[in-house]
Formats: structure tokens, C-alpha cells, sequence
């Protein structure tokens, strides 16, 4: 407890130092498991007036642009001997054929898996099925992706197939800054990604848009630690790529980055919400093609909107609150959700329903 | 998703490692971990190893586990 009040009296000593800012300061949390702690945290009511935290487009799922989720559903519902294999997170987004549990419902075979392999073993179990993993998540999940397409080869199985939309955080954050009607002063960037990239790999964002870019683990001192660095940085106007959790190497994970590169190549990528951001995501590359569900099965395109009325688009750029939509906690709640920020255990929406509505709802009472 | 725990590694066969985490055993995949032995900490996502962590690492990080596991009861 001693430690966290020493990390609070810092953090207010360097937004003295910071002195009168027009219009305060506004951070992005760029991870969505930081989001969630945040708000479990209560941390926002521990910040200095004109500190400000913004939700940024940090959980995979709610970053997945719609035509993805419908063509995931289109997968499930309309070919035969087709199995889906996917991350719980994903089963419950809604889209416009329905979500993959409506899919499921209605008579499609949708497992979720909790790891790459699992859906690798499901392939092998089952040579009557054509198995798609849907293969989401940041520069954290890719590499398992890359393993379990090593695996599908080295085992000679040819109804295994990723269908990709896995994503880099980096060229994100660079798209953010790059949209005029968002200030963002400085990032806290995401512990796991990092654990994977290094903190060296946020060094050209910092220098060339000069924005402390701090790299934080997860519990209420990490993140703590991690604004008032950020606040440090700006008080002497010296923005850095800095790391000030534990496990995240200035390199990161060589292994994890060659594996990477050997199965996929980087490609532009459509975000919800972002649209098209070049080089921001992951497709197999030519020698692993025969693994491409978008090769190997015939699309169609859908429309890539959020759903009418939910504003998950503005949450995940730092554009409004949850708070601020009008759908929040009466028509979009996690038991109904419109839109995947309600969804995702790691969505902002959920996060402030799980923590600010359940929490406003007990005092009133 | 991109959460992840930290586990002790208690044995290995091959690529595979058979971890503890919170007094609970699971397999995890450490190809992306090849320094790895056993008695190690690892920082486990998705079923994979993603680091191996310091003892003192490990230890922080469990504090914040316990609370992650709380504020999801
Ligand atoms: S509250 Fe629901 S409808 Fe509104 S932005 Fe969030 S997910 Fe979309």
C-alpha cells in the first residue's frame, strides 16, 4: 500500500510540474486488458482534474472489421462439412447473418478453442470436416497462429485452414495520430504485445510524433508507475519509448518474432471503424497459401459498418465514452450486446458496464 | 485477449511443458520459449509460452493475477 501512495504523491508532483495545460491532457490506454483494469482499478477517479484516460482500439475482437465476423457467420452457415474453431470472445458478436452462436443455434459447428493447437487436434480428430480457425488477436496471438500452421503441415493436414484478420498495434497507433479531431498526448502502450515486440519497436513513434509511448503491465502500481512516466516525459518535453514493466525485453521475443515472419507476411488491414490502415496487419504468405481459408473458400464481401445505433467505432478511436452512447446499459448490455466493445471481456463498453454502471447502480440504491 | 499469467514449469516432453498455475496444471506449448527448463517461470497466452519470466518477475505478476482472478468473480 506504501509503494501506491508513493506512485500517487509521484504522479502528482510531475502533473505539477506539467503546470497549466489548455484543455488538460489526454492519454490513450492502448490495450484492452488495461481498460478493464482501469476500471476495476476505479483509477480514473484517482487522477489529478484535466487528466484525462481514453480507450483505445486494444481488443482484438472489437477491432475486427464487420465484413470479417459475417463472412466468419457466412463460413459457418452456408458450407456443408465446415467446423469453425475460435476464441470464446468471438461467438457472441453480432453481425449481419447473426452472430456464430445464432450460427451454431441453427445447426452450424462452431467450437471454441482456447488455444491455436487445439483447433490444429480438432483438424486431425475430425478428416471429415474442412476446420477454420479464426485466427484474431495482436502481435501476443499471432505467433501461435504461425505455430499451429507449422503444425497443420508437419502433419499433413489438408482440412486445416486459418481464416486471418490478426493485427499490429504499432501502425494503429500511428493511424490514431494521424486523425485530427482526437488529441492524444501520449500512449500507454500494451504489455503483452510488447512481451512480443520489444519496447525498442515504439521508439520511431515516439521520436517522430513526440509522444511518450510507456509500456505498463497490469496491476494498479503498473499503471500508475506508467502515467506518471508519461507525465514525466512531458513535463520535460523529452518523449520516449520507455518499458516499466518487468517481462518486456528491449528486443522482445526473437523466436516468437521469427516464427512471424516465416508463416506471414505484413499486409494492409481493414479496422472497424479505422478502415483501411496499410501494413497494419498479418496474411500467410505464398508458401502457406494452401492454409488460407480466403483462398481456399469463396467469399463474399459484406458491408463494414458498426451496427445501427452502437458507437463502437468512436470508443475504440478515442472519440466518446460508452457512457456516451445512447444504447449503453438499456438496449446494448452484456447479455444483449449490439455492438462487440459490449461483447469481448476486454471491450471498453463491458468494462464500464462491469465496473461505473453495476458500481452507480449500488449507490442509488 | 491479450492476457497472460504466469505458470512454473514442472516438467517438459519435446515442445510441450506441463505448467502449475495457481496450484492448477495445464499443458502449455513452448516453441516460442526454447530456453525454458524446468522450474522456470513462464508467461503463458493462448496455451503458449511467451516468455520466461525472473523469479521476482513472476512474483509481481501473480499478485496482479490474484486480482485479475478476483474482479472477474
Ligand atoms: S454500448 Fe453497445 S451499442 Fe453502444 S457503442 Fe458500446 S457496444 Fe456499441
Amino acid at each position: 500500500m506504501n509503494r501506491l501512495s508513493a506512485i500517487r504523491d509521484d504522479l502528482a508532483t510531475q502533473w505539477r510540474r506539467l503546470g497549466d495545460r489548455p484543455g488538460g491532457v489526454q492519454l490513450m490506454e492502448v490495450c484492452g486488458t488495461h481498460t478493464v483494469a482501469i476500471s476495476r482499478g476505479g483509477l480514473r477517479s484517482l487522477l489529478p482534474e484535466g487528466l484525462r484516460l481514453i480507450s483505445g482500439p486494444g481488443c482484438p475482437v472489437c477491432v475486427t472489421d464487420q465484413s470479417y465476423i459475417d463472412q466468419a457467420a457466412y463460413l459457418a452457415r452456408e458450407l456443408t462439412d465446415v467446423t469453425i474453431a475460435t476464441y470464446g470472445d468471438m461467438v457472441r458478436v453480432p453481425g449481419a447473418l447473426g452472430s456464430l452462436a445464432e450460427a451454431r443455434s441453427a445447426g452450424a459447428d462452431v467450437q471454441v478453442v482456447s488455444a491455436a493447437h487445439e483447433a490444429v487436434a480438432l483438424a486431425a480428430r475430425r478428416p471429415d470436416r474442412q476446420v477454420i480457425f479464426l485466427a484474431v488477436g495482436f502481435e501476443t496471438t499471432a505467433p501461435a497462429t504461425a505455430l499451429a500452421v507449422q503444425q497443420a503441415r508437419r502433419e499433413g493436414l489438408g482440412n486445416f485452414s486459418v481464416f486471418t484478420a490478426h493485427k499490429l498495434v504499432l501502425p494503429a497507433m500511428r493511424a490514431l495520430l494521424a486523425q485530427a479531431d482526437v488529441r492524444i498526448d501520449g500512449f500507454l502502450c500494451p504489455g503483452h504485445v510488447s512481451v512480443i515486440t520489444g519496447w525498442k519497436a515504439y521508439e520511431p513513434l515516439a521520436a517522430e510524433f513526440r509522444r511518450p509511448c510507456v509500456v505498463a503491465g497490469f496491476d494498479d502500481e503498473q499503471i500508475l508507475t506508467g502515467i506518471a512516466e508519461i507525465l514525466r516525459q512531458l513535463a520535460e518535453g523529452a518523449p520516449a519509448a520507455v518499458s516499466v514493466y518487468p517481462p518486456v525485453r528491449p528486443e522482445g521475443n526473437a523466436r516468437a518474432q521469427e516464427v512471424m515472419a516465416e508463416v506471414f507476411e505484413v499486409a494492409d488491414a481493414r479496422w472497424r471503424a479505422l478502415g483501411a490502415i496499410p501494413e497494419s496487419g498479418l496474411e500467410l504468405r505464398e508458401a502457406y497459401a494452401e492454409f488460407d481459408a480466403a483462398r481456399r473458400f469463396k467469399l463474399p464481401t459484406f458491408e463494414s459498418h458498426d451496427p445501427p445505433g452502437c458507437r463502437c467505432g468512436d470508443v475504440i478511436t478515442g472519440r466518446c465514452l460508452p457512457t456516451d452512447c445512447a444504447l449503453f446499459a438499456t438496449a446494448c448490455t452484456p447479455r444483449r450486446p449490439v455492438g462487440p466493445c459490449m461483447v469481448s471481456s476486454e471491450g471498453s463498453c463491458a468494462a464500464y458496464y462491469k465496473y461505473h454502471h453495476r458500481q452507480a447502480g449500488k449507490e442509488q440504491a | 485477449m491479450c492476457l497472460a499469467v504466469p505458470a512454473k514449469i514442472e516438467s517438459i516432453d519435446g515442445q510441450k511443458a506441463t505448467v502449475s498455475l495457481a496450484g492448477m496444471r495445464s499443458d502449455v506449448v513452448t516453441s516460442l520459449t526454447p530456453e525454458a527448463k524446468v522450474g522456470d517461470y513462464v508467461l503463458v497466452h493462448a496455451g503458449y509460452a511467451i516468455t520466461v519470466l525472473s523469479e521476482q518477475e513472476a512474483r509481481e505478476t501473480f499478485t496482479i493475477l490474484r486480482e485479475m482472478v478476483q474482479g472477474s468473480e
